[in-house]
C-alpha cells in the first residue's frame, strides 16, 4: 500500500491506496472529486486531464504514488468565490458540449493551452493542441470558438494586469 | 492491472539497484505506454521504479554543436527548446508531433527509445542523426542500439540515461499519422552531416521497426534535395502490412514522406 499526499486544488490531502491506483481513481474515490471522468481508459480520450504541477496530463495514465508531493488542479478547482473561470463561462456562453462528459477534460486542456499560448492563439493551433480530447457530440465547432474566446478574454486581462 | 509495487528513485545508482533487486522489476519513466499496457493486462510488472524524479537524468544542454538530452527529459520540453529549435529543429519538430500535449507533459525520450515501439518517433530520429546513448554502463551507437521491434541492446536492468547527438548541418521529419491513433503510419527522418553524409531513418514501416535506407542516403549524399528521390525505389518486402496500409502504400509513403522531410530540412 502506498501512502500518497498531494495539494489538490490549494488544499493539502493524504490517503492511503494501492500502489497500482491510477490517479483518476485517487481523485474520484478516497478524494470524492468525481468532477474528473473516466472516458476511454485507454489513454486517448482526455476526459480525465487534471493539472500536476502545473501541466495538462491524463491521470489514468499517471499512479496516484506517480503524483505523491505534487501540486493538482482538478475541475472543481478553477473558479473561485462563484465566479466560472473564464474558459467555463466561455463554453457555457459558446455552448461548447452537448452531453458534457468530455467537458471537465476540454476545459482543463483548454486552461493548459491558454496559459502555454496566451494570446497567439488561432483556430489551427486549438485544434491541433485538442488532440488528446474526444468529444463524440459536438463536431469540436463550438469547444473550438469557446476556447478562442476564452483565449481573448484572457489576453486581454493579462494585457491590462501588465499596464 | 495487476498489483505492483512502486519505488520512487533518488539517483541513478538507486534506480538500477531497485531495479536489479526482482526479476520483474521495470523502469517507469513518463508510463505513457507502460501504464496503458500494464491496465490491459499485457504487461505485469511486479515492481516499478519511477525515473521521473532523478535530476541528472533530466534537462537538455547544447554547447557547439555537442546536444545532450537526459533520457527523463518529457518531449514536451524538447518541443519547446529553443536551443533544440536551433541546433536541431528536425527533433524538435519530431518532439511536437508525438502523441498529444497531455502525452508529451510525461511522455519521456529515454522510455521511447527504451520501448522501441516500430511506430514511435523518436528512434527514427535517433538513428537518422546517428545518435549515441549513453546507459548506465557505456554508450551505444543508435544503429547498435535499435535492434529490432520492441528490442534494444540493454540488457537486463541496464538504464538508459541521457542521449548525445552531434548538430547535423540540416535535417527534417516527416510523419504520416494514423488518423485514429496519430502514431506514425510511416515516417521519415532525414539528416545531413557535417561530413556531407546523409543518413535517413524509417519509423512505422518495418516489419522489424526502426531502418536506415541506403539508397535514399546515397542519392541525397550527392545531391540534397526532395527530387533526387525520384529515381529510388523503396522496396516492399520487409515493411508492414494491416489494415491501416498494405506494404506497397507504406513503400509509397516513405518515398514521399522522405521527400516532405528533406524540404522541410531546406
Amino acid at each position: 500500500m502506498a501512502n500518497v499526499s498531494m495539494t489538490v486544488n490549494g488544499r493539502s490531502v493524504s490517503g492511503q491506496c494501492e500502489d497500482r491506483t491510477l490517479l483518476v481513481q485517487f481523485i474520484r474515490e478516497n478524494l470524492g472529486l468525481t468532477g474528473t471522468h473516466v472516458g476511454c481508459d485507454t489513454s486517448q480520450c482526455g476526459a480525465c486531464v487534471v493539472h500536476v504541477d502545473g501541466k495538462a496530463v491524463k491521470s489514468c495514465t499517471m499512479l496516484a504514488a506517480q503524483a505523491d508531493g505534487s501540486e493538482v488542479v482538478t475541475i472543481e478547482g478553477l473558479s473561485s468565490g462563484g465566479e466560472l473561470h473564464p474558459v467555463q463561462a466561455a463554453f457555457r456562453e459558446h455552448h461548447g458540449l452537448q452531453c458534457g462528459f468530455c467537458t471537465p477534460g476540454m476545459i482543463m486542456s483548454a486552461v493548459d493551452m491558454i496559459e502555454r499560448h496566451g494570446g497567439q492563439l488561432d483556430e489551427k493551433t486549438v485544434r491541433a493542441e485538442l488532440e488528446g480530447n474526444i468529444c463524440r457530440c459536438t463536431g469540436y465547432h463550438n469547444i473550438v470558438k469557446a476556447v478562442l474566446d476564452a483565449a481573448s478574454k484572457m489576453g486581454d486581462g493579462a494585457k491590462v494586469a501588465a499596464e | 492491472m495487476y498489483a505492483t509495487n512502486y519505488h520512487r528513485a533518488s539517483s541513478v545508482e538507486d534506480a538500477v539497484k531497485l531495479a536489479t533487486a526482482n526479476d520483474e522489476a521495470k523502469y517507469i519513466s513518463g508510463g505513457q505506454t507502460l501504464l496503458p499496457t500494464m491496465k490491459q493486462r499485457l504487461a505485469a510488472p511486479s515492481d516499478l521504479v519511477d525515473l521521473r524524479h532523478i535530476a541528472s537524468m533530466k534537462g537538455i544542454s547544447v554547447s557547439g554543436g555537442s546536444i545532450r538530452i537526459g533520457a527523463a527529459t518529457p518531449h514536451a520540453d524538447v518541443a519547446n527548446s529553443s536551443e533544440i529549435a536551433a541546433a536541431c529543429p528536425g527533433l524538435a519538430h519530431l518532439a511536437a508531433h508525438i502523441g498529444d500535449p497531455h502525452v508529451r507533459h510525461m511522455g519521456t525520450i529515454g522510455g521511447s527509445i527504451a520501448n522501441n515501439d516500430p511506430a514511435a518517433d523518436y528512434p527514427a530520429g535517433l538513428m537518422a542523426l546517428n545518435a549515441t546513448i549513453v546507459t548506465n554502463k557505456r554508450s551505444i551507437s543508435a544503429d547498435d542500439f535499435f535492434t529490432g521491434m520492441f528490442d534494444t541492446a540493454l540488457d537486463d536492468g541496464e538504464l538508459v540515461v541521457a542521449v548525445e547527438i552531434t548538430a547535423p548541418s540540416k535535417c527534417g521529419y516527416a510523419k504520416f499519422p494514423n488518423p485514429a491513433s496519430r502514431y506514425a503510419m510511416t515516417g521519415v527522418f532525414v539528416a545531413k552531416h557535417g561530413d556531407g553524409s546523409v543518413r535517413v531513418a524509417v519509423t512505422g514501416a518495418g516489419s522489424d521497426g526502426v531502418f536506415r535506407h541506403e539508397g535514399m542516403e546515397q542519392a541525397l549524399a550527392s545531391n540534397f534535395s526532395a527530387s533526387a528521390l525520384d529515381g529510388v525505389t523503396v522496396d516492399d518486402a520487409d515493411l508492414m502490412s494491416d489494415i491501416h496500409a498494405s506494404s506497397a502504400y507504406r513503400a509509397n509513403l516513405v518515398k514521399v514522406m522522405a521527400k516532405r522531410a528533406v524540404s522541410a530540412a531546406g
